[in-house]
């Protein structure tokens, strides 16, 4: 028998992407709820970034049609100018979404590469890097946030996702931290090292892929609170975007007196429902996350 | 004389998601007052889940499916399966307690030995303090534990040995017929194991309760047993007095459960291991569930799964349809296995 | 039978030349092992036992060079060990292999079979590419019985049971040519009807690869079917006691521990086990690491102590007179120039 490089897996044909899907779907429709949450996640995913394409800006004030409420020619109604709210709607998730990924992504990988770092030198770096930690984790997030935002006053948001993650990455790399000095002691971390498979592998094919859930998890619930950093700063006016926006609907909102207005009700409502309904297809999705990573629940 | 305990045909299984675990099925047995049995297998034979159920201590998720336990006290035979709540928790401790594996975090960590001992009293009726420490130095002494020292201490001050002592003096606080021991010397050193097992000797000596151990370990069933079990996948393979069981076995698992353990005294003989491993305990095939295992398994082994029949021995049952060439393979003469099979 | 004796070992393959190792503890210092001396040669099988806090696995660590002593010399092949760097430091690694005891912990949860197996083997270039690399998994995957082989490539360790994953532990061990295996109680956690299969996969190794393996056990039964045709070596607080062939230790043995020891043991055997002569010891109390007694740690337990000679001096591990190739650690044992069984008796 020819012996290829790594035998398939004996029980289909298919290759190993589909099949890693199809297994992912399946242990995924275990847990409904985190069914329901990925489905959620995969309609703002396109909603945000692939109804754009399809559905073009509209800035024609109307206004005749101030605050009208839903109708066939308007789903959701119209704001103080008369603009359509659904189409602000699809213009307006690219950015909140854009920035929670790149500000998950630097968070993730900050944390996860100091903490990492920190467990396995040990030492004079890690002791130097857990005060830094520390330092980091005690300033008050918020706070300190509405101070750099309005100092630095980022106008694109790659710069505002840079704020955020350098604010927030202080609690993963702890936890980061303490899980891999845990994994650091397990013993096929000690064979590897005895077997000489040097520090890269240790790190990236012994120890990480331990913390696969966990990384993947955080990253998850880091996207929440850069949806909400965000949310904070642009309906408190701090951050001067100029872009489409949901939060950025809800500060117009705020400054035009929809509030006041019954009529204006899904202008103010539907950026808010969004926003909501994103965090909680998140959480719901974080939920069943655990499940497919935990290899005893794969099939055999 | 009736036994003190009597299990009749006891099955239990386990709710898992791929389906039911058959961890025990249609187990008999028989206990003599003061008797001492030992119920032998390894992981998955079902060993345990039996133990416990017979104090009804089992998780949720196993549900006793059919058979009977039938405990005989002072008070006449109940079936321990279909008694009620308070009933139970009468039973459980004054006519049998049990003893857990030190090793295994048997202890609540964050109260002292003296608040077991208070715990374990105030659920079972003792309130008085006075009575229960008075109660507590009496059973520590006659566990050799130095009561003054031991009642102050927290479990992860004591050593394996001295917890498992604590174990064995807390199940005797109400004086109990019947005790059930799980894994009583395992994870302890050769010396402790020793000192454990003297005192047990001793204990049962002194005070006459009937007990059953459950283990893997067959040194403690030669040391303390009257009778023995061997459970393989969850039923009863064969049951014996315990030496002949030993030197007498009439079931392949036995024989090979006997040839895999090493001695340190006499010849090192024909020692072997049993090749193989056991099987799913759902999806269990028609016939006996030893086959894949079995030096002398034939096509007739795969059909049904055999009943236990008495062999040559008086008391002595085996589970196998071709016990008599077991038989003629060990003989019967006073000699360990490794000693005179000629396989 | 091949009776390796401890003399005749003159250019030992590994040895620990008068090593110690403490550890800092809240309450003080333990000393884990004191003093210890042991050559093993090539394809020798020996080993070590002892009760729990004799010093069996820190000996076994310091051996496979994962815990470095506190003092004395580890040599391999003649040199100091811990003097090399760099490249011949890691040459030594992979020379001496440990085996762990928890099959549960010894393999990554997230990698196959055969990627834990194919690692070391293109990290170390011991194969040409994929193909290679899978052949020569395969046939490490027959060597330790796993077979067919292509059975357990693709699969996760907890899709094995504990015997199957201690063979595949060993194979990892076998991916770098190793001179030395170190068992570290490899078959405790294992079933007991297959404790037996995996000792004759050792000894196989031995004898067909001439790797040396060290078995640390706390079961004297296991030491002994392992160590039928080698030595074995008992451990107390971290001191060697004593160190003979195996028949003769369990026969006959010269140390009042090891006496009490194979006294002591329960064994699978109602005649012989309701029948063995105990050795009594003065008290069961084991004395804690952080506060050894005086002289011979064994001496306030020892049937034989001398007041005056026991408790003052450690006690060397001798060869005893008028034996061949037996140490013994007891002032009593080598001036009666007897084994300590038989002045028990």
């Amino acid at each position: 028998m020819t012996a290829t490089a790594l035998p398939r897996s004996r029980d289909s044909a298919l290759p190993r992407p589909v099949q890693a899907a199809i297994e992912f779907l399946r242990l995924l429709s275990r847990r409904p709820s985190g069914l329901i949450g990925f489905i959620g996640i995969i309609f703002f995913l396109v909603l945000a970034f692939i109804a754009p394409i399809f559905v073009p800006n509209q800035e024609l004030a109307d206004v005749n049609s101030i605050y009208q409420t839903p109708s066939l020619q308007h789903f959701l109604g119209t704001d103080n100018s008369g603009r359509d709210v659904l189409n602000q709607i699809v213009q307006g998730g690219r950015e909140i979404i854009g920035v929670a990924l790149v500000t998950a992504f630097l968070t993730t990988l900050i944390a996860t590469t100091l903490g990492a770092v920190s467990a396995i030198v040990g030492g004079k770096v890690d002791a130097v890097l857990v005060a830094v930690a520390d330092i980091v984790l005690t300033i008050p997030y918020l706070i300190v946030l509405i101070v750099i935002s309005a100092l630095a006053r980022p106008t694109n948001f790659l710069a505002l996702a840079l704020v955020l993650s350098l604010l927030g990455w202080a609690g993963l790399m702890r936890q980061v931290r303490a899980q891999v000095l845990t994994l650091k002691e397990r013993d096929y971390v000690e064979a590897a090292r005895s077997l000489d498979l040097g520090l890269f592998h240790v790190v990236f094919r012994e120890i990480l892929p331990n913390m696969r859930s966990y990384i993947v998890i955080h990253f998850v619930l880091a996207m929440t609170g850069a949806i909400y950093a965000q949310v904070a700063l642009i309906v408190l006016g701090l951050v001067p975007f100029s872009g489409k926006n949901w939060a950025l609907m809800l500060y117009f909102a705020n400054t035009q007196g929809a509030f006041y207005f019954r009529d204006a009700f899904w202008y103010v409502f539907s950026p808010i429902f969004a926003i909501i309904l994103l965090q909680l297809s998140l959480v719901l999705f974080v939920n069943a996350l655990e499940d497919i990573f935990n290899p005893r629940l794969r099939s055999s | 004389m009736t036994p003190i305990l009597s299990v009749r045909d006891l099955s239990i299984d386990y709710r898992t998601r791929r389906g039911p675990v058959h961890a025990v099925r249609d187990v008999s047995f028989d206990i003599a007052k003061g008797e001492t049995v030992a119920v032998i297998g390894e992981s998955g034979s079902g060993k345990t889940t039996l133990a416990i159920s017979l104090i009804r201590l089992s998780p949720r998720s196993a549900k006793i499916v059919k058979g009977q336990i039938l405990y005989t006290g002072a008070s006449g035979t109940t079936d321990i399966r279909t008694l009620p709540e308070d009933e139970l928790r009468a039973f459980r401790w004054s006519e049998c307690a049990m003893v857990f594996q030190a090793a295994l975090n048997s202890f609540n960590p964050v109260i002292n030995i003296w608040e077991q001992f208070v715990d374990t009293a105030r659920a079972h009726g003792m309130k008085d303090p006075k009575i229960v420490h008075a109660r507590a130095e009496e059973l520590l002494d006659l566990v050799r534990l130095d009561p003054k020292r031991v009642l102050r201490a927290y479990p992860h001050e004591l050593s394996g040995g001295t917890k498992q002592r604590v174990l064995i003096a807390l199940s005797l606080l109400l004086k109990p017929q019947l005790i059930i021991l799980d894994e009583p010397t395992t994870a302890l050193d050769i010396l402790t194991q020793r000192s454990i097992i003297d005192l047990l000797a001793q204990l049962k000596t002194a005070l006459g309760f009937s007990m059953i151990f459950i283990s893997h370990d067959l040194s403690i069933a030669a040391e303390l047993a009257d009778r023995m079990i061997t459970m393989y996948a969850g039923i009863v393979v064969e049951r014996a007095a315990v030496t002949d069981l030993f030197y007498r076995p009439r079931h392949p698992y036995s024989v090979g459960l006997l040839r895999a353990v090493p001695r340190v005294s006499g010849v090192i003989g024909a020692v072997a291991s049993i090749p193989g491993s056991p099987p799913d305990l759902i999806r269990l095939p028609p016939g006996c569930t030893y086959v894949p295992r079995c030096p002398l398994a034939v096509a007739a082994c795969s059909e049904r799964e055999p009943d236990l029949v008495p062999v040559d021995t008086p008391d002595h049952d085996a589970r196998c349809i071709r016990w008599r060439t077991v038989a003629e393979q060990v003989g019967t003469a006073e000699v360990a296995v490794v000693e005179k099979i000629v396989v | 039978m091949t009776i390796v004796r401890p003399q005749a070992i003159e250019r030992p393959l590994i040895e620990l030349d008068q090593v110690s190792r403490t550890f800092k503890v809240p309450d003080g210092t333990i000393t884990a092992v004191d003093s210890l001396s042991l050559a093993i040669g090539s394809s020798e099988a020996i080993c070590i036992v002892g009760e729990s806090g004799c010093g069996k696995t820190t000996t076994g660590r310091m051996l496979a060079g994962i815990l470095r002593p506190t003092s004395g010399r580890l040599r391999y092949e003649g040199q100091d060990v811990w003097a090399k760097k760099g490249h011949e430091l890691s040459a030594f690694r992979r020379a001496v292999q440990l085996v762990h005891q928890d099959p549960y912990a010894s393999l990554n949860p997230t990698r196959t079979v055969f990627q834990t197996l194919a690692a070391p083997i293109y990290r170390h270039k011991k194969a040409k590419g994929g193909r290679d690399a899978t052949n020569r998994v395969r046939h490490l995957l027959e060597v330790v019985g796993l077979a067919p082989p292509d059975d357990f490539l693709v699969k996760y360790p907890h899709q094995l049971s504990g015997g199957q994953r201690q063979r595949v532990a060993i194979a990892r061990a076998l991916t770098v040519d190793p001179r030395v295996i170190v068992a570290d109680e490899a078959v405790s956690m294992v079933d007991v009807s297959i404790r037996i299969s995996l000792l004759n996969l050792l000894l196989g190794l031995r004898s067909e690869m001439g790797v040396s393996i060290v078995l640390i056990t706390h079961d004297l039964a296991v030491a002994r079917y392992f160590a039928r045709e080698g030595r074995i070596g008992v451990m107390y607080l971290g001191r060697m006691v004593e160190l003979a062939h195996s028949e003769a230790l369990v026969s006959d043995p010269a140390h009042p521990y090891s006496a009490a020891l194979i006294a002591a043991i329960p064994e699978a055997d109602p005649r012989i086990t309701r029948s063995k002569d105990r050795v009594e010891l003065r008290t069961a109390e084991v004395p804690s690491l952080l506060a050894l007694p005086a002289g011979c740690a064994f001496h306030p337990r020892c049937p034989l102590a001398e007041p005056g000679l026991c408790d003052v001096d450690v006690p060397a591990l001798l060869p005893l007179p008028g034996t061949a190739g037996r140490e013994v650690a007891c002032h009593v044992a080598i001036r009666e120039r007897q084994p300590a069984a038989e002045l028990l008796a």
